[in-house]
């Protein structure tokens, strides 16, 4: 299958190898809600990370990062994914995953979660130097200032800044200078962009009624913003931002940045968000 | 074991130390010797003019009314004029303040002057402190027979004269002021650091002035 | 301290459907949030100054037993008294001894949260004196009956309709046709009220900001002077305050001061910070005869030396619950504890268990703004975190949530089962959402698809359709 014929910066013609030896080797963290519920973001993921120059593999081990386990206090298990999600991705120069929250447990806490192991103490704080978030890789660390993404001309874009991003990792500029390299956008800051959905993990079912009343706050500044799309880095805070929006018959469109940069917007958006249903047939055959 | 000792010996356990390391103890002599600074922010680091203004806008900013005066000399009139500004009887609470008791008084006849401290019905009180903070446009009043403390809090109104030479860039500096009046390690029974009149948000975040203590804060600046 | 959270749930429902509350709490986000914000951007200092306080801090608790001794030290030179208080019950006796030494009635109180959580306005209520609340915020919620919604702004649930109504229930001896529309019309009445009050009472008791080893001294910060009239008009002055309250020097205090105000209502400094040492001095025209400081333990010590002890660095600003979406769903109240929000998810079970309040840490995000605004830069989710696995160590976690985790865990460290259950239940998922991409309703899921549908799957998974892509031979892994 080809892509558009459009150049990407940084496209290497595959069958060259002594080029491909001098490509940094990203080792692809799906996250298991892209995994499990988007694929597309994977592949637009991917897209924007070999057109920076990289090449990519999926080591097919992976299932999830362990954060569920971690955050409901659960160190053990968590301890034993952690160990799993490192052996899988030694070998990487990076490891870069299409989620704030998930990049920030392999970065930020499986250094502090296996301290006390000595057999991985080391090869945690090892692994997590090569970990980065996606549009913190493709920015920081690959350089990238622009996409050659376009969409329909006037397009209002809002972006919400999903909290483990933010705060943990630091992303908050990188999302918006490539958003605004996409031709046809204008991008729309909602109130509060900075501010929980209401996602929280498991806190979403556990304490329901108050996730409920964060994430209508949110979807109120989001339909304030006079957005036509929401987007943001992370799969969890989506589907709950989506599931309200449709919820409350709005026609905004939700998605991943990922597709939006990667140009890669026509599969149905989160929850079948936007202003029609697409046909059932543009749906991913079984 | 009495409760300071069972405390004391709980406090020693959880951070797995004995009550006998000099170590700590020279930690603790030295930070309680030497009295580190830490950092102090560039708007208290400015020089004696500048300085001057910057309290000047920062207690105007939290509702203090300023006026500067030449010399000590003015005080008394510049205290009538706002009595007269804000149609107040001619009468004042001051303490024994040597200084302002230096002033000339007599120059305002018909002004009553009451001393001592305050028992409650003061509208208007006068004092004079012993320093001031330029970076929050603090003032420093310290207790005793020269300044009551009740002369801070009782009045509605509470006119308070500070030499701009006695105006510190910062807290820390203001609050060496202090320690080298008294004496390393001594205090009054109190010190009020007061940045504007009585305030309070508690009725929905609307901040009123005039809770407890004085609506009106003036301060005199002399030289 | 009457501990209610296990009724958070409750609570929170209750919280939620309050509209009056909900008026009340958008104050909270309007007001605090941006007038700190405005604050910290006008001193570039800020973050420097965070570190210096967390430092500072860090220091004294390493060294906390040697600063106590020093501190106790200045207190007696200055002619003060000291009490070593182990429990709530035992500060409250102690206090009650001194009330009894002096035959006191009434005594004034300026705010202090230890005071709420030791419960001792019941007490003495319960021995016959009389404590009157002399902050605004805590006058009115006295009036109510209730507790504090906030630890800087007790009244903040309210509003100003409540308020008229409480003084005209109480203030009985007014002029009923009185005009109290205006705010500031209740603020004189409480002015004028409490005024009386101040001279009637016979002891003050007051809380610490902060205790200064230095000279022995201890600091009030106040905007409304209620407790600096309550300390000076009494005939004795107590202090009550933990023993994570100390700080080695007068510039240390300083240093803390100045993000302390800043960090709870944006202002550079409160109107009135006051250091108090001792009792009157001989030539003191004004003050009171006696000084009474009790030192308070109650679950401080068990926290040094453990996870916890980053929680003492705490100074009480309020700026966590200022910025926490929790909070402002649900306000104060909901939590069932003298200290609510973020700081008191992680305080309230060091106090009183876990068991008695483990809904607390758990209804976090753990969005991280809390830690992000706190000026003594305490790691508030970690500790969260920390409570949430003494509860799983000890079983306390619902079956329900502990089964479906250790499920779904299993299931992710054995990636080929993991593989042959999501093979079959994404495609599946994927033709229960249909051209909709969406479902209303999903079994086990009742929390989610009350409130939002649940997105549907796209059906094939990630790692199928690359396996997929790959065994064609594509090496390019972007088509589908």
């Amino acid at each position: 299958m080809t892509r558009q014929s459009a150049a990407h910066p940084g496209q290497h013609n595959a069958q060259s190898s002594d080029r491909q030896e001098s490509k940094p080797r990203v080792g692809f963290f799906v996250t298991c809600l892209v995994d499990l519920f988007r694929p597309s973001v994977g592949f637009a993921s991917i897209r924007l990370i070999e057109d920076a120059g990289c090449e990519v593999d999926v080591p097919v081990a992976q299932t999830c990062c362990g954060q569920p386990a971690y955050n409901s206090g659960d160190r053990a298990d968590a301890a034993k994914i952690a160990r799993q999600v490192i052996q899988a991705f030694e070998g990487f120069d990076y490891v870069v995953a299409p989620s704030g929250s998930c990049a920030s447990m392999l970065k930020k806490h499986y250094p502090a979660l296996l301290e006390d192991d000595p057999a991985f103490a080391e090869r945690a704080k090892t692994f997590s130097a090569k970990v980065h978030e996606l549009v913190s890789f493709l920015s920081d660390v690959r350089g990238i200032t622009s996409v050659p993404a376009r969409l329909p001309e006037g397009t209002g874009v809002t972006y919400h800044d999903s909290c483990s991003g933010l705060r943990e990792l630091g992303i908050c500029t990188q999302p918006r200078t490539l958003l605004n390299s996409v031709e046809g956008i204008r991008l729309e800051e909602m109130r509060d962009n900075d501010v929980c959905c209401g996602f929280g993990g498991t806190f979403c079912v556990k304490y329901a009624e108050i996730s409920n009343a964060i994430v209508a706050k949110k979807t109120a500044n989001i339909i304030r913003s006079g957005a036509d799309m929401l987007l943001a880095g992370d799969m969890g805070c989506l589907m709950n931002m989506a599931g309200k929006l449709k919820r409350e018959g709005s026609r905004i469109e939700v998605r991943h940045i990922a597709e939006v940069l990667a140009g890669m917007t026509d599969t149905p958006a989160i929850a079948g968000t936007g202003p029609s249903d697409l046909p059932a047939d543009n749906r991913e055959k079984a | 074991m009495s409760a300071r000792e069972a405390i004391l010996s709980r406090i020693r356990t959880s951070l797995a130390v004995r009550p006998d390391d000099d170590e700590r103890m020279s930690h603790v002599e030295t930070r309680l010797r030497e009295t580190p600074s830490g950092v102090i922010p560039a708007r208290g680091q400015l020089e004696a003019g500048a300085r001057v203004a910057i309290f000047r806008a920062m207690a105007e900013k939290v509702q203090t009314s300023v006026v500067h005066v030449e010399t000590i000399d003015d005080v008394p009139a510049a205290v009538a004029a706002y009595l007269r500004e804000k149609n107040l009887p001619a009468k004042i609470r001051i303490g024994a303040d040597a200084d302002l008791a230096g002033a000339p008084w007599q120059q305002e006849a018909t002004l009553e002057i009451r001393k001592g401290a305050s028992q409650g019905d003061d509208l208007v009180a006068v004092s004079h402190a012993m320093g001031a903070v330029a970076e929050t446009g603090t003032l420093v009043l310290a207790s005793g027979p020269d300044n009551p403390t009740t002369l801070n809090f009782l009045p509605e109104h509470h006119i308070v004269v500070i030499e701009t030479s006695k105006i510190d860039g910062d807290l820390e500096t203001a609050l060496k002021r202090v320690r080298r009046h008294y004496g390393k390690g001594n205090m009054p029974r109190a010190v009020n650091m007061v940045t504007g009149p009585s305030r309070s948000g508690d009725i929905e975040q609307t901040i009123l002035l005039g809770a407890h203590g004085p609506r009106a804060l003036h301060v005199v600046m002399v030289g | 301290m009457q501990l209610t959270s296990n009724e958070f749930k409750r609570n929170a429902t209750n919280a939620l459907s309050d509209s009056q509350l909900q008026k009340a709490l958008r104050n909270v986000e309007s007001g605090f949030i941006g007038k700190r914000q405005s604050a910290v951007e006008a001193l570039p200092e800020f973050d420097a100054l965070r570190d210096s306080a967390r430092a500072i801090k860090n220091h004294t608790l390493e060294h906390l037993d040697l600063y106590i001794e020093a501190y106790e030290k200045k207190v007696r030179e200055a002619g003060g008294h000291v009490h070593f208080a182990e429990t709530a019950d035992d500060a409250c006796q102690i206090i009650l001894d001194i009330c009894r030494q002096h035959s006191a009635r009434t005594v004034t109180k300026g705010k202090s949260m230890i005071t709420e959580e030791i419960g001792l306005n019941e007490f003495l209520e319960k021995n016959a004196i009389e404590p009157v609340e002399t902050d605004l915020g805590e006058y009115i919620i006295q009036l109510r009956k209730e507790r504090p919604s906030h630890i800087i702004a007790p009244a903040v649930h309210l509003n100003k309709e409540q308020v008229e109504s409480d003084f005209r229930r109480t203030h009985t001896h007014l002029d009923a046709e009185r005009n109290l529309a205006e705010p500031v019309s209740l603020l004189s009445e409480a002015r004028e009220v409490l005024r009386k009050r101040y001279f009637e009472a016979d002891i003050g008791i007051t809380g610490a900001n902060f205790l200064v080893a230095e000279t022995g001294s201890s600091v009030i910060v106040t905007n409304e002077g209620n407790g600096d009239l309550t300390q000076t008009l009494g005939k004795v002055h107590v202090v009550v305050a933990s023993i994570e309250k100390l700080v080695p020097t007068l510039e240390d205090t300083a240093q803390i001061l100045r993000v302390l105000g800043r960090s709870a209502t944006g202002q550079d400094m409160t109107v009135y910070t006051t250091f108090s040492t001792g009792p009157k001095r001989p030539d003191d025209p004004d003050g009171p005869d006696a000084y009474h400081v009790i030192l308070l333990d109650n679950g401080r010590t068990a926290m040094l030396g453990t996870e916890y002890q980053d929680m003492l660095r705490c100074i009480r600003c309020g700026a966590c619950m200022n910025h926490c979406p929790v909070y402002h769903s649900v306000g104060g109240h909901a939590y069932g504890s003298v200290y609510p929000g973020p700081m008191g998810a992680v305080l309230t079970p060091s106090l009183s268990g876990i068991e008695q309040s483990g809904h607390l840490p758990n209804a976090s995000t753990f969005c991280g703004r809390c830690e992000s605004v706190c000026p003594m830069r305490i790691p508030l989710p970690k500790m969260m975190r920390h409570w949430r696995e003494r509860e799983f160590e000890r079983h306390l976690t619902p079956n329900t949530a502990r089964y479906g985790l250790a499920l779904w865990a299993f299931l992710a460290s054995h990636p080929k089962l993991y593989r042959a259950a999501v093979s079959l239940a994404m495609p599946l998922l994927a033709w229960l959402g249909g051209t909709k991409h969406s479902m209303d309703h999903l079994p086990l899921a009742g929390g989610w698809t009350k409130y939002r549908t649940m997105p549907a799957p796209q059906g094939r998974t990630f790692v199928q359709a690359w396996a997929r892509q790959n065994r064609a031979g594509q090496k390019t892994g972007t088509g589908r």
